[in-house]
């Protein structure tokens, strides 16, 4: 019997129209109201994450001034900070955040393909924020193991937050991943299943690639760390052995016995090294949209970008081991994953190169966003270029557990999947505000940011040659660290003060131009991509009015020869302008059908 | 119109991928529950793995499983006997489900119903048999901290495998009642029976994980 595709019957949708401020802004289905949720919450708990660096910035810059943190709660703080970044901030800031709001106005949608399953995402991410911050008022307060969370360590008397604290973290990682899928089925249906007419997969823009790999990864690496929470909680609460091996806690061998800490390292980095890309993709896709939209060029090397995107989504399932080269696991393995490792160097470099030919002779508009993403260039290669370093097994030895590792993967994860998600939220600000942001402030934002990041970082290298360990509360003194490195410490500090504090900039932008910020119109980059083409602005409830878009075009149509403007929105007509798209689909004639 | 590109049969995958609308002619819930399944794969990959390791880890011996797994009916102990006896009704199931789709697809609402009836109904039994197995287990003194039989290990494993595929099938089971019912009132017959499969999609893949269960846990 014929099936006649969902996007197609358009009367068949059924949309849950809301009828109150609370079925509208709290228990909202629209998939833009739940990005601005998802957004929010990750900004928010992201501001919590910066204090707790912060305060440990000022620690490690001025040891034995402040009473505010001993021992204990400088580790609680790098673990809590840590992961609030990687999990609860990016990851949901970039696919629950960016994801729902692009993806069906990119797809032509109306909204994603199960929009109760997506409310009920956006909340219990909430609640997995809640069970999270609760940890730090509970007795012994938020563990302090380190993000990595490895046994037997994180359950030791020693280890502060070790009964409390790491059960919470633990069950709110699992409730985060609940969240997650319903999310991530939704993300990955939608694109797959309904985009409007004419538009094919080799036409999406490369924001909606990047979401959709990175989602994927999520949906195949998020079991792992589910796997592992479930069974470090019955480690804890049941006495299993799972990851516990016979231990002597201050002279009293405990009950456990037999079980096998590394099990845990290869479950969690299984999960970890995915997670690196599951934040890298969707900055990946990001950038390339809004650094082809302020160049006036299109992307350069689309196809290539695509498969670049799907080649390290795929390779990096096979690189986790590269994090455990001290781990006193085989060598051999050592010697797999460094190569798998430096293999995947490949189509990261070769999406640096496209963008920097993007650039090339385009059109430049140095607007704020284009600021945010062509400092992303800087800072992502200076943090790839660290990560060939930390690869190769007989570099990581010396170099592992010290500065050097935090300044490369704040480099590579940290600032520039930031710079990105600075960059991608003042390019989509208008179209969702309807208004513009202060175009002084936020370049000032981004100088701040960006050399405030390198005085951070850039001298952390250095600390790590000379074998300053990371995690440690404070240096004091040793023999083969000189003890200007103090200095640098200081400097580091005040680096990060300020880069804190300017980030005040940020936040007072957003909020005076909801008000004050000028009306920016429908499309006020000259985008060409179809979020920019929705018929209000912001785009109401449904996305599209009456009628579905149909797609004509790639969404990289910038400056071609013979056309009326330097861009050419996807829904134009070719029988109206050119285009530079070699794919040449027409959704009424269907030509793919007749090339091949 | 592109109708023809998408209903069309014989297309390849390139073909499907190349459309434009959607790459698979399938519905949304059903590529849903694809996804979904795939990521689950995931989870039991994880957990068998992990039992797989620590069983080399674990520095005491390894119960033999042919022995506790063993009952009597009165003679001599037959070794796997329950396990053969449940997977079997599992597998048992998969038919009655199988059934249970095509007569959704004729519109047949009372076979659709009862065929689904079933496959929970067996469904339903095998939990109970898996509730009978671990109180056995339990009275013979095995508990996930505790194993006299050898590695404390296998106790863990045990009930953290076989808990959490039984917590699958008790899902299935509630979920299949609660489309059997809708499907005798009449729910989907605007909407289309594809609902019907896409919950047999869930229990075969129940069962399937439970084929891997069997091999790897118990056979091994």
């Amino acid at each position: 019997m014929a099936y006649v595709p969902l996007a197609d019957q358009d009367s068949e949708m059924e949309m849950h129209h809301p009828h109150s401020w609370v079925s509208k802004y709290v228990w909202s289905q629209d998939h833009k109201v739940i990005a601005i949720q998802y957004g929010g919450i990750a900004i928010a708990v992201g501001v919590v994450a910066l204090i707790l660096s912060l305060l440990m910035r000022m620690q490690l810059g001025f040891p034995e001034t402040f009473d505010l943190i001993d021992p204990s709660s400088y580790y609680q703080s790098v673990t809590m900070h840590g992961m609030i970044m990687v999990v609860y901030m990016l990851t949901a800031l970039l696919l629950g955040g960016f994801g729902n709001y692009l993806i069906p106005l990119m797809c032509g949608a109306r909204d994603m393909v199960f929009p109760f399953l997506n409310m009920l995402s956006v909340w219990v991410y909430a609640l997995s924020v809640v069970i999270l911050m609760a940890s730090f008022f509970v007795d012994g307060g938020p563990t302090g193991a380190g993000w990595t969370l490895y046994p037997p360590q994180v359950s030791m008397a020693g280890t502060p937050g070790h009964d409390m604290g790491i059960i919470l973290m633990l069950v709110s990682l699992a409730v985060f991943i609940v969240a997650f899928t319903m999310g991530g089925l939704n993300y990955v249906t939608t694109i797959l299943q309904y985009r409007c007419r004419g538009l094919t997969m080799m036409r999406l823009p490369l924001t909606v690639w990047g979401i959709f790999i990175a989602t994927i990864l999520g949906l195949f690496a998020f079991p792992a760390l589910l796997v592992s929470a479930v069974m470090m909680l019955f480690d804890m609460l049941l006495g299993t052995s799972f990851f516990m091996p016979a231990v002597i806690e201050a002279g009293t061998p405990l009950d456990y016995n037999g079980g096998s800490p590394i099990l845990f390292q290869h479950l969690f980095w299984f999960f970890g090294h995915p997670e690196v890309y599951i934040v890298a993709l969707p900055a990946f896709g990001l950038v390339s949209d809004v650094l082809s939209t302020h160049a006036r060029k299109n992307i350069f090397g689309y196809r290539m970008m695509v498969w670049a995107i799907i080649a390290i989504g795929g390779l990096s399932f096979i690189v986790w081991a590269h994090h455990m080269y001290v781990s006193g696991m085989n060598p051999y393995f050592g010697f797999f994953f460094a190569t798998t490792t430096l293999i995947i160097a490949v189509p990261t470099a070769l999406k640096v190169y496209n963008w920097v030919l993007t650039l090339w002779e385009g059109d430049i508009r140095l607007n704020a966003p284009m600021y945010f993403a062509i400092g992303f260039i800087f800072t992502f290669i200076h943090g790839g270029l660290t990560g060939l370093f930390l690869g190769n097994v007989v570099i990581d030895l010396p170099l592992s557990d010290t500065y050097f590792v935090v300044a490369h993967f704040h480099m590579v994860m940290g600032v520039s999947p930031v710079l990105v998600i600075f960059a991608a939220l003042y390019h989509w600000y208008p179209k969702v505000t309807g208004r513009m942001f202060h175009e002084g402030l936020a370049k000032t934002h981004f100088w701040c940011t960006f050399l405030g990041t390198y005085l951070i970082y850039l001298p952390m290298h250095y600390l790590g040659f000379l074998g300053v360990p990371r995690r440690y509360y404070a240096m004091g003194t040793t023999d083969f660290i000189p003890a200007s490195a103090q200095d640098l410490n200081v400097v580091i500090t005040y680096a990060a003060l300020f880069v804190g504090a300017s980030q005040l900039l940020f936040f007072i932008n957003i909020f005076w131009s909801l008000r004050n910020g000028k009306k920016s119109g429908p499309n006020p980059w000259g985008s060409a991509s179809l979020e920019w083409q929705t018929p209000d602005t912001p785009p109401k409830h449904g996305n599209w009015g009456d009628e579905l878009p149909t797609v004509y075009r790639w969404p990289y149509d910038y400056s071609v020869p013979g056309a009326h403007q330097d861009f050419i929105p996807q829904n134009v007509p070719e029988s109206d302008e050119p285009t530079a798209d070699e794919q040449h689909f027409d959704p009424d004639h269907d030509a793919s059908k007749a090339d091949t | 119109m592109s109708e023809a590109a998408i209903s069309g049969s014989g297309s390849t995958l390139a073909d499907d991928w190349s459309a434009d609308k959607q790459a698979y002619h399938v519905p949304w819930g059903k590529a849903m529950m694809w996804i979904f399944l795939v990521s689950d794969t995931f989870i039991f990959t994880c957990f068998l793995t992990s039992y797989l390791h620590v069983r080399l880890s674990t520095t005491e011996p390894w119960p033999v499983q042919s022995e506790i797994f063993a009952l009597s009916f009165g003679g001599d102990p037959i070794p796997l006997i329950l396990i053969a006896i449940m997977t079997f009704i599992l597998i048992t199931s998969s038919g009655t489900m199988a059934l249970a789709v095509n007569f959704g697809y004729q519109r047949n609402k009372i076979k659709t119903f009862w065929f689904m009836v079933a496959t929970a109904a067996l469904g339903a039994s095998f939990v109970g048999m898996q509730a009978f197995e671990w109180s056995k287990l339990i009275e013979e003194g095995v508990r996930p901290w505790t194993n006299p039989f050898g590695a404390t290990q296998f106790g863990s494993v045990f009930f953290m495998i076989t808990g959490f595929h039984g917590l699958h099938v008790t899902a299935g089971v509630i979920y299949l009642l609660t489309v059997a019912f809708k499907v005798k009132n009449g729910h989907y017959d605007k909407k289309g029976y594809e609902i019907v499969e896409i919950a047999g999609l869930y229990w075969h893949f129940v069962d399937l994980v439970w084929v891997f269960i069997f091999a790897f846990f118990y056979l091994l």
